[in-house]
């Protein structure tokens, strides 16, 4: 795919504008935070499971570019109300098919930021974003 | 009503000597706004490092044959250059090395850490150093236990020098600042730095790396006693740096690298040092990226480092008063083009830097984004990041003409 303003289409600036599930979220049951020392970019996530292993509420915390933060909006809507077991196994072509924008190598790690913040709220190994 | 533009250089001609600006980025024209990262190369000094290898390539100092002597002439040739154009009193002060963040490490290292640095001691540093002139000094902190202090930065973007004066005191034995800041353009007042640090018996060691490629420099006349610049910021190649010292305090520091080239005899257990500059040059040096830079510096002494500073002040003021006209858009660092170079950081409201950059990138424009290796000074002006532009020998009105209106875009895109 080319590099062009297709990055920037308006479900990108949506989500970007008005970013879904940010926030605090109190009795958060596992938290993470991680940045790209590239770009500064951060990621915070809190993640609430309930008695039956499902991701009940997730929230983010963050700042960064459009891409990063649009990503993790897009990644908490995802998640929220998936099984834990489903969110383990998520990886990075689920999150680059939500987002839907050609990338380029650089612009790949914010992309992928978020989903190596859950992975590591979640106890997993996190090597997602190279 | 703007001023008439007028470039002193003539840009087209030293264009073409650009193969690089020749070429377009999907379609456009390059535009390349990134020269403070690292510079363009220009075909004479592409050609030298190819001929080096292609006509004469042997080991330096070593070899008793033909290729030898010409390889070491070539050599030694650039670093006499070298020392020309930063006013040396002897070539024998100038050490090749690969970074300007090596030659910071060296000094740190062979006199700070390794020298004259006794617990207690204080190293004066500032808030807009690039990481490479804070890391090396932590170091010296971590293992001898000096004290570092920083003098602040104003808001507009200059030191605090009156802070600096309470900074200093009898215990202070190195003072570090940059020439030029890469993030703000700041052009320090190194004389007077240089001069209040000798009052109190302390060295200065001055980072040049955005200052020897853009504006005259007389180490005399500053009076530093060590200079770091890198060669690929000013038309070299990459992988070659230079430390300057005076003879003196070259004598007094310890060699960061052991190995060949950088002794006079070897025993087991013991060896003795080379003299200066050599002892800094163990193993085998880049002899093509020298040679390489020697070439830019007569490219660079062809066209006059006046003339360089000149056409950057024009280009600089130009930008900022076409920036300066854009609402949401903010700049950083002096006002005044005589007291900046040709760094412009920028941020514009509600896009990030990171996604300026990548929109200025569609349009054909390189430019920087991020925290430009310079947190602290981030953080003191509470910026998460800025993109950046830079302009040098090759860059016209036309290229800024071109960043506006590439920040317009970015606007349109997050309006």
């Amino acid at each position: 795919m080319s590099i062009s303003y297709d990055m920037y289409q308006e479900q990108i600036l949506d989500h970007y504008k008005h970013p879904r599930n940010k926030g605090l979220l109190a009795g958060a049951t596992k938290n993470a935070r991680d940045s790209n020392p590239l770009c500064g970019d951060e990621v915070v996530l809190h993640v609430k499971v309930d008695g039956s292993d499902r991701i009940a509420e997730v929230k983010f915390e963050g700042q960064g570019c459009a891409i990063s933060q649009a990503s993790a909006s897009m990644l908490t809507t995802m998640v929220k109300g998936m099984p834990l077991s489903d969110a383990e196994g998520l990886g990075r072509d689920a999150v680059l098919k939500q987002l839907g924008i050609p990338l380029s190598a650089v612009r790949l790690k914010c992309a992928l930021l978020s989903l190596h913040v859950l992975k590591l709220a979640l106890g997993q190994k996190a090597d997602v974003a190279t | 009503m703007a001023k008439p533009a007028k470039v002193m250089l003539n840009v087209p001609a030293i264009k073409a000597d650009f193969p690089i600006l020749q070429r377009t980025i999907r379609d456009k024209r390059l535009v390349y706004l990134d020269s403070a990262a690292t510079s363009q190369k220009p075909k004479q000094v592409i050609d030298a490092t190819s001929d080096f290898y292609s006509r004469y390539n042997a080991n330096v100092h070593r070899a008793i044959y033909e290729l030898g002597e010409e390889s070491t002439r070539e050599y030694e040739g650039a670093r006499e250059k070298i020392a020309a154009f930063i006013q040396a009193k002897s070539p024998t002060e100038i050490a090749f090395t690969k970074s300007t963040t090596e030659s910071l490490n060296l000094v740190a290292y062979g006199y700070g850490l390794k020298g004259k640095i006794q617990k207690g001691d204080e190293i004066v540093g500032t808030v807009m150093e690039h990481h490479s002139n804070h890391v090396p000094w932590h170091f010296v902190k971590d293992h001898k236990g000096a004290v570092l202090k920083y003098v602040d930065v104003k808001d507009d973007g200059t030191l605090r020098m009156e802070q600096y004066d309470d900074l200093l005191t009898d215990r202070t034995k190195i003072v570090t600042v940059s020439l030029c800041s890469n993030v703000l353009g700041t052009i320090n007042p190194v004389k007077e730095i240089a001069k209040r640090a000798h009052e109190v018996g302390a060295i200065c060691v001055v980072d040049a790396a955005q200052a020897a490629p853009h504006m005259p420099i007389d180490v005399q006349d500053l009076d530093a006693d060590f200079l770091a610049f890198s060669g690929h910021k000013m038309l070299g190649p990459t992988g070659i740096g230079v430390l300057y010292g005076k003879q003196e305090l070259f004598e007094a520091t310890e060699p960061l690298l052991g190995g060949g080239e950088m002794i006079r005899e070897v025993h087991l257990g013991s060896a003795k040092w080379n003299d200066v500059p050599y002892k800094f040059e163990g193993g085998t040096p880049n002899i093509a990226g020298a040679i390489g830079l020697g070439v830019a510096v007569d490219y660079l002494t062809k066209i006059g480092m006046e003339a360089v500073r000149g056409h950057e002040m024009e280009i600089t003021e130009y930008a900022l008063e076409k920036l300066a006209r854009l609402k949401g858009v903010q700049t950083y660092g002096p006002k005044d083009v005589k007291k900046r170079a040709g760094v412009v950081s920028f941020t514009i409201d509600g896009a990030h830097p990171h996604d300026i950059a990548s929109i200025l990138d569609v349009e054909g424009i390189c430019v920087r984004s991020g925290h430009h290796c310079a947190q602290p000074l981030m953080e003191r002006f509470n910026l998460p990041a800025t993109a950046r532009a830079s302009f040098y020998i090759y860059n016209d009105m036309d290229d800024a003409d071109a960043l506006v209106a590439g920040i317009k875009k970015v606007q349109e895109v997050f309006a």
